[in-house]
């Protein structure tokens, strides 16, 4: 078989959603079949169903949110069967829409030229006001528990000094689902990706307050994910499915082929939205989705690290884990760069980064001995994030407070010299 | 032993008509009460408060699921099982699943006196893996405390040149005077001389 494959017929999962077109492009546009790979791709309609098939080996790998390899490694997600990534396959992307009714509330807090924090601080004076009269929390959606739509809106809540967990209510809705939960006022708000915001928009249903860039600029929304057993089964395939996707995410960040990009979305019916949401879903902007540009496919560690802070701020995990060998075993840079020299993609020679610092972009070096330019990934709470001292940070947050003691963690996570 | 789990209160949840009455059939010939069936486009937080079901059957597909999976972080201090159930098309799915010990699967087709042995299946299942959760913690707790006294220890030997029994009977004596376990002070000690 090429290049040695331990098996060249694949299944992936996808849910339908703009962020998923690494996965069709590289299938449609040929990239997997020239690293001799046949793709086969199965449209599911839930995470955690995709999930279950992975896990059972119905499937052998998919899109997923970005903190779900992490905790199913961890054990959290109730199946517990270890996963990996070795390639994230976009950034940014998502947004938090409010009803137009609440909108209409934040109004009168709302300076003119309104961003995601004076959004935030208007939504604060609203349930203050709201509270004073008696009357119910907001309600907020999101799509799964271990997913960044989760932790950007308790990110963007906390922002203000609202309490996530006391001062509004949180719930999931299926993505599909949310623009008529919104409608119909069951739901206030949510945080969730393309094309779900712009059918909100383009119906009137909704205002976009805040997105995914202002609150986490160039922070990891989907990677592709295998178990950690298929993975070490499958090398030589694992490392040809991640050169494939590099190279469709590559095609997908020239503007030029958006458009195409989209119309095959819109032509393979997998996404149940209208043709011009997904157009406007799949184009060029600042805040937009972003798959190639910036080192965008690399697996950072840092980011692992950063999922599992979350993870442990608002009580998902009840262990506490050694930070740097999860994020070691969950997120393969060996295996991305790797895949990586099949195609000629120069990658960062390091496993980790600083989060938050970056206002502008700025050089890392890379392994070809130049250097790439990463995207800036400051963070609207104004966070610094140092991977090599993650309890520092935990310390800080005001809002969330682990179930795990900071003894514990700290024990788990003591530097051996 | 035959179906310990007898008189469950469960949700059922599905758009098939047909299957969710033969499935409520078999289950109430087995002793257990329907306390409500929901459609898939339903409000199943909603659902779930108000009927506090033991257990809930859910087709594998429905894109609810993650809203359940969100119950289950909720609710940790009572989750409950969730059965899943397959089309019939979908059977690999299914004997994958149950042998991979995902969850337990019932496929669509599947003659109905075997629901409640799956019923079985399905909470046995969800039990084991709440006392695994509940003895990792424990055995983390354990493997800490044993590495942390290990190291405290060592500090206090350092610096108060003692010896190892005397520095684990001081270790003893200062966690005992402050009601706290060995292990935690032990914690507490190394994190404040990690500030120093």
């Amino acid at each position: 078989m090429m290049n040695g494959l331990e098996k060249s017929r694949v299944r992936l999962g996808m849910l339908p959603l703009a962020d998923a077109a690494p996965l069709i492009v590289a299938r449609s546009c040929g990239f997997f079949a020239r690293h001799g790979l046949d793709v086969e791709l199965s449209v599911e309609r839930a995470w955690a169903a995709l999930r279950d098939k992975v896990a059972a080996g119905v499937l052998d790998g998919g899109q997923m949110l970005a903190p779900m390899p992490i905790a199913a490694t961890l054990g959290l997600d109730g199946v517990a069967v270890p996963m990996v990534t070795a390639m994230v396959m976009s950034l940014n992307g998502n947004s938090i829409t409010v009803s137009r009714a609440l909108h209409a509330r934040m109004v009168r807090y709302l300076p003119e030229g309104p961003t995601a924090g004076s959004c935030a601080t208007a939504l604060a004076a609203v349930i203050a006001e709201q509270r004073e009269r008696g009357g119910r929390r907001p309600i907020f959606a999101h799509v799964f528990p271990f997913s960044a739509h989760h932790y950007e809106l308790r990110m963007w809540l906390a922002s203000a000094d609202i309490d996530p967990d006391n001062d509004v209510q949180l719930c999931v809705v299926p993505p599909s689902q949310m623009v008529s939960e919104l409608e119909s006022g069951r739901i206030d708000g949510y945080c969730v990706g393309e094309p779900w915001n712009e059918v909100a928009l383009q119906r009137g249903v909704g205002v976009a307050v805040a997105s995914k860039h202002e609150i986490w600029n160039n922070s990891p929304e989907k990677v592709l994910g295998v178990t950690r057993d298929w993975a070490q089964e499958h090398p030589n395939t694992h490392r040809a499915m991640v050169a494939a996707m590099i190279e469709a995410a590559r095609w997908l960040d020239i503007e030029d082929n958006r458009h195409e990009a989209a119309t095959l979305l819109v032509s393979e019916h997998m996404l149940d939205a209208p043709a011009a949401s997904i157009f406007a879903s799949l184009r060029m902007r600042t805040g937009g989705i972003v798959f190639h540009r910036g080192a965008a496919t690399y697996p950072w560690r840092s980011h692992a690290v950063w999922f599992i802070l979350q993870m442990l701020r608002w009580k998902q995990c009840w262990l506490a884990p050694n930070f740097s060998d999860i994020a070691f075993d969950v997120y393969r840079c060996e295996t991305y760069r790797e895949a990586a020299a099949l195609v000629g993609e120069p990658c960062p020679r390091a496993d980790y980064k600083s989060e938050g610092a970056r206002f502008i972009g700025s050089p890392t070096p890379s392994t070809d001995g130049g250097s790439i330019m990463l995207g800036p990934d400051a963070m609207l709470d104004g966070s610094i994030f140092d991977a090599a001292d993650p309890l520092g940070w935990l310390k800080l947050q005001r809002h969330g407070l682990p179930t795990v003691g900071y003894a514990s963690l700290l024990s788990a996570n003591v530097r051996h010299s | 032993m035959k179906h310990a789990n007898r008189g469950l209160r469960v949700m059922l949840v599905d758009d098939d008509q047909a299957r969710l009455a033969m499935m409520e059939q078999a289950l109430v010939a087995e002793g257990h009460v329907i306390v409500v069936r929901l459609d898939a486009q339903a409000d199943l937080l909603a659902g779930v408060t108000l009927h506090q079901p033991d257990v809930i059957f859910i087709d594998v597909d429905a894109p609810s699921r993650d809203t359940l999976e969100s119950l289950g972080q909720i609710h940790r201090e009572r989750p409950r099982p969730i059965v899943l159930f397959a089309a019939r098309s979908d059977a690999e799915t299914a004997h994958r699943a149950v042998h991979a010990g995902v969850s337990a699967y019932v496929v669509d087709g599947l003659h109905p006196t075997r629901l409640s042995a799956l019923l079985d299946v399905a909470i046995a299942r969800f039990e084991v893996h709440q006392a695994l959760s509940r003895e990792l913690s424990a055995a983390n707790a354990r493997l800490a405390d044993q590495r942390d006294i290990e190291k405290a220890k060592g500090m206090l030997m350092k610096r108060r040149k003692i010896d190892e029994d005397e520095a684990y009977g001081m270790l003893r004596k200062m966690a005992m005077d402050r009601k706290q376990r060995i292990g935690d002070y032990a914690r507490l000690l190394l994190a404040a001389s990690d500030l120093l």
